[in-house]
C-alpha cells in the first residue's frame, strides 16, 4: 500500500518541482500527474505547494526515508541502514506523539516459513536500534510481511536487493 | 464373506463452507467370489519410470437414460483420476469391440485381449427409489480371465463424484497394494493481482480440482493452509486487520478463531498427527520459537529455545517426533527434535540450504524444499537425513504436502517466463516421475493435501 504512497507522492513532487518552474513545464507534469491514475492534476497542485507538512507521514517519507535495506539472509543493520534510522530517531523525538510500524520484508528466494521469520528478525533490529537511540518502545509496531509485498518486481538481484528490506510507516 | 458396510450415513446441514465433506451416505458392498488364490495382475510400483498399465474403463451401464448418463461421468471420473496417478492407461473406448450392454450378457476375454487392455471395469448405475445413486462395479484381469474386485457404493445423487473416487481407490488399491489418494481435496491459497498488491484466499478443491470453493474472501492476506488429519478442519496464518495469527476454521461450520493468545505474530501451523494438537511458531523480538497447543486443553507449552529461528515443524506420523527448519547452525537446515522438545539434531548435510520439511504420511521420508546456487529442489530424505532424492527443480519450487498414501506429493510453483503463470500447483510422484499441473482458475500456491475424507 505504501508503494501507491510512494508513487503518487512522487508524482506530486513532479507536479510540484514543474508548477514552481514555468507554466510550459506544469503542462509537462500534469501529463506526469495523469500517469499515476485518476488523480486529477490540479488538486495534487493545489496540496503540494507548500510542501509536505512537518510530522505528516509525508514529511517523513521525504526528509528522513522510510527504507533501509539488508543483505541476504541478514538482519544485521548496515552503516547505510544506521544513517537512515539515525535520522528516523531525531525525527520520532522531534514528534514524540508519532506512532510507527515497522514492517520487515524478505525477497523472493526463500522458503514462505523461513521469510517470515527472517523478516520479523529484521524488524525487530530496526525497533532495536531505534529504541537504543531513546525511542520509547511503546511507539513502535513491527509487522513481518515475509515475502509478500514486495516492492520491485523484477527476479533479479537488483529488485531482490530493493526488497529485502525494513520500512518505517508513520501511523 | 460379503462385507456390507454402512458408512457415514446423515448430511443434511450442507455446510455454506465446504458442501463436498458431508453427506455421502456410502453403502459398500463387497462382491467377492470365492478367493482368488494365485498370483494376478498387480503393478509394481516401486520402479521410476514404469509402462503405465493398460486399462479399458467402459461406460457404466444404466437402464435409464438419467442412470446411463451417470455411468458415463463416474466412467470418465475414475479413468481420470487412474491416468492422473500416471500408474494407468485408460484406452480410448473407441477401440472397445464389446459393448457394456455385450458385456452384461456376455464378458469375451478375447475381445479385450485384442485391444491390449491388462485390465477391465465394468459397473452398472441405478437410480434407486428414492433418487440415491447405486454404482456396481467389478475389476477383471484380462488375461488370467479372472475377476479381482467387485463393490457397490450407493450415494446421493449430488455426492456421484465421490463415489467415482472411492471406485478409483479401490481399483488403484487392488492393483497397487497401496491405500488410494483419489477421495480427497487440496487447500490451496488462490492468488491474483500484482506481486506488490497481490490478492491472496483460502481455496478448497477436490483433488482432481472439481467442486471448488473460496473460504476467505480475499481482504486479508491468508497463508499456508495446513488440513487437519482427523477433522473437517484447517489451520492457516491469518493477517486479520494487520495482525498476522495462526487461525482454525471448521469447514463444515465456517467457524474461525485465533489459536492461543500471543502476544505477536504467530505462523506455520500444523496439526499433530490426532488432530488434537496444533504446532506454530511465535515470534518475539527477532526470535522465533515453536511452540504446542492443545486443542482440548487450550494449553500451551514452548518446545525450542533457541536464539536462532526454529520454525516450520511437523510431527511424525507416530506423534513422537518433530522434524523443523532452524538456522542455528548459521544457515537454514532441517532438524528432528522429541515431541516434547528434547535431542535436536541437525538431519540435512548436504550443500544448500533446507526449508519446509514435512513428514511422510508412512513415516518412512521427509519431504523438503531446497535451495542451493540459484535454484530451487523439492527432495526427500529418511528421518535420519539419509538417502537424499531430489525429485524436481526450478527458479522456485517449493511448500511439499503429502498425499495420504505417501506416494505423491503436492508443492508450488514460481515461473518468471513471460506470459507463464506466476504461481501454480504441481503433484508429482514420489518416484520423481509424471509432474502433473492441477487446474485451478487462478494462479495458486500453498498447497495441502487432505487425509482420505471418510
Amino acid at each position: 500500500m505504501h508503494v501507491k504512497w510512494i508513487g503518487l507522492f512522487a508524482a506530486l513532487l513532479f507536479v510540484a518541482a514543474c508548477t514552481t518552474a514555468t507554466d510550459e513545464t506544469a503542462t509537462t507534469g500534469g501529463e506526469g500527474g495523469v500517469s499515476t491514475g485518476d488523480t486529477g492534476t490540479t488538486e495534487i497542485a493545489a496540496t503540494d505547494f507548500a510542501g509536505p507538512v512537518p510530522g505528516s507521514p509525508e514529511d517523513f517519507m521525504v526528509n528522513v526515508g522510510n527504507s533501509i535495506y539488508f543483505d541476504l539472509d541478514k538482519s544485521v543493520l548496515r552503516s547505510d541502514a544506521r544513517n537512515t534510522l539515525d535520522r528516523q530517531a531525531e525525527w520520532l523525538s522531534r514528534y514524540p506523539n508519532k506512532a510507527i510500524s515497522v514492517e520487515g520484508h524478505c525477497d523472493e528466494r526463500g522458503t514462505r516459513e523461513y521469510n517470515l521469520a527472517l523478516a520479523e528478525r529484521r524488524a525487530a533490529s530496526v525497533k532495536s536500534y531505534l529504541v537504543a537511540l531513546g525511542v520509547d518502545g511503546s511507539r513502535i509496531r513491527t509487522i513481518s510481511y515475509g515475502k509478500e509485498r514486495p516492492y520491485a518486481l523484477g527476479h533479479n538481484e537488483a529488485a531482490w536487493a530493493q526488497n529485502r528490506r525494513g520500512v518505517t510507516v508513520v501511523n | 464373506m460379503n462385507g456390507y458396510t454402512d458408512k457415514a450415513t446423515t448430511a443434511e446441514g450442507a455446510s455454506r463452507l465446504g458442501r463436498c465433506v458431508f453427506l455421502l451416505a456410502l453403502a459398500i458392498l463387497v462382491l467377492a467370489f470365492g478367493a482368488p488364490a494365485r498370483a494376478q495382475l498387480s503393478i509394481d510400483i516401486t520402479r521410476g519410470s514404469l509402462e503405465p498399465t493398460a486399462i479399458a474403463i467402459m461406460d457404466f451401464y444404466g437402464v435409464t437414460p438419467e442412470a446411463e448418463q451417470f455411468g458415463q461421468d463416474i466412467a470418465e471420473v475414475v479413468a481420470a483420476d487412474l491416468e492422473r496417478s500416471g500408474l494407468f492407461r485408460p484406452i480410448d473406448s473407441r477401440a472397445f469391440i464389446q459393448s457394456p450392454e455385450e458385456v452384461r450378457m456376455n464378458l469375451r476375454f478375447a475381445d479385450w485381449k485384442q485391444v491390449n487392455a491388462q485390465a477391465l471395469v465394468v459397473g452398472e448405475v441405478e437410480i434407486q427409489g428414492d433418487g440415491r445413486v447405486k454404482a456396481e462395479f467389478r475389476l477383471w484381469d484380462v488375461f488370467a480371465e479372472e475377476h479381482m474386485l467387485g463393490m457397490v457404493f450407493a450415494t446421493a445423487s449430488d455426492l456421484w463424484r465421490r463415489a467415482a473416487h472411492k471406485i478409483a481407490d479401490a481399483i488403484y488399491e487392488r492393483l497397487t497394494g497401496e491405500s488410494g489418494y483419489f477421495d480427497t481435496r487440496i487447500v490451496y491459497v488462490a492468488e491474483t493481482g500484482p506481486a506488490n498488491e497481490r490478492v491472496k484466499r483460502l481455496a478448497i478443491m477436490d483433488q482432481d480440482g472439481a467442486n471448488l470453493h473460496y473460504l476467505t474472501d480475499g481482504e486479508h492476506l491468508v497463508l499456508t493452509p495446513r488440513f487437519s488429519t482427523t477433522a473437517q478442519e484447517i489451520t492457516y496464518l491469518l493477517y486479520l486487520y494487520g495482525e498476522p495469527r495462526v487461525y482454525l476454521l471448521n469447514i463444515d461450520t465456517g467457524q474461525q478463531e485465533v489459536l492461543g493468545n500471543f502476544p505477536g505474530m504467530t505462523f506455520a501451523p500444523r496439526f499433530s498427527p490426532d488432530g488434537n494438537k496444533v504446532l506454530l511458531t511465535f515470534a518475539e523480538d527477532g526470535n522465533s520459537e515453536i511452540y504446542e497447543m492443545d486443542l482440548r486443553t487450550r494449553q500451551i507449552e514452548r518446545l525450542t529455545y533457541d536464539a536462532a529461528i526454529d520454525t516450520a515443524p511437523s510431527y511424525s506420523p507416530d506423534g513422537t517426533r518433530i522434524v523443523f527448519e532452524s538456522d542455528r547452525g548459521g544457515s537454514q537446515q532441517i532438524y528432528v527434535m522429541e515431541a516434547d522438545g528434547g535431542n535436536a539434531h541437525r538431519i540435512s548435510f548436504d550443500k544448500g540450504r533446507y526449508g519446509t520439511p514435512v513428514w511422510s504420511p508412512r513415516g518412512d521420508l521427509i519431504a523438503f524444499t531446497k535451495s542451493h546456487k540459484g535454484r530451487f529442489y523439492i527432495g526427500v530424505m529418511d528421518p535420519e537425513g539419509e538417502e537424499e532424492r531430489l525429485l524436481t527443480q526450478g527458479f522456485l519450487v517449493e511448500g511439499p504436502s503429502w498425499a495420504p498414501n505417501g506416494r505423491v506429493l503436492v508443492f508450488f510453483r514460481q515461473n518468471i517466463g513471460p506470459g507463464e503463470r506466476q504461481t501454480e500447483l504441481v503433484t508429482i510422484d514420489l518416484t520423481g516421475y509424471n509432474e502433473r499441473v492441477p487446474v485451478t482458475p487462478t494462479e495458486a500456491s500453498d498447497p495441502a493435501w487432505s487425509p482420505l475424507i471418510p
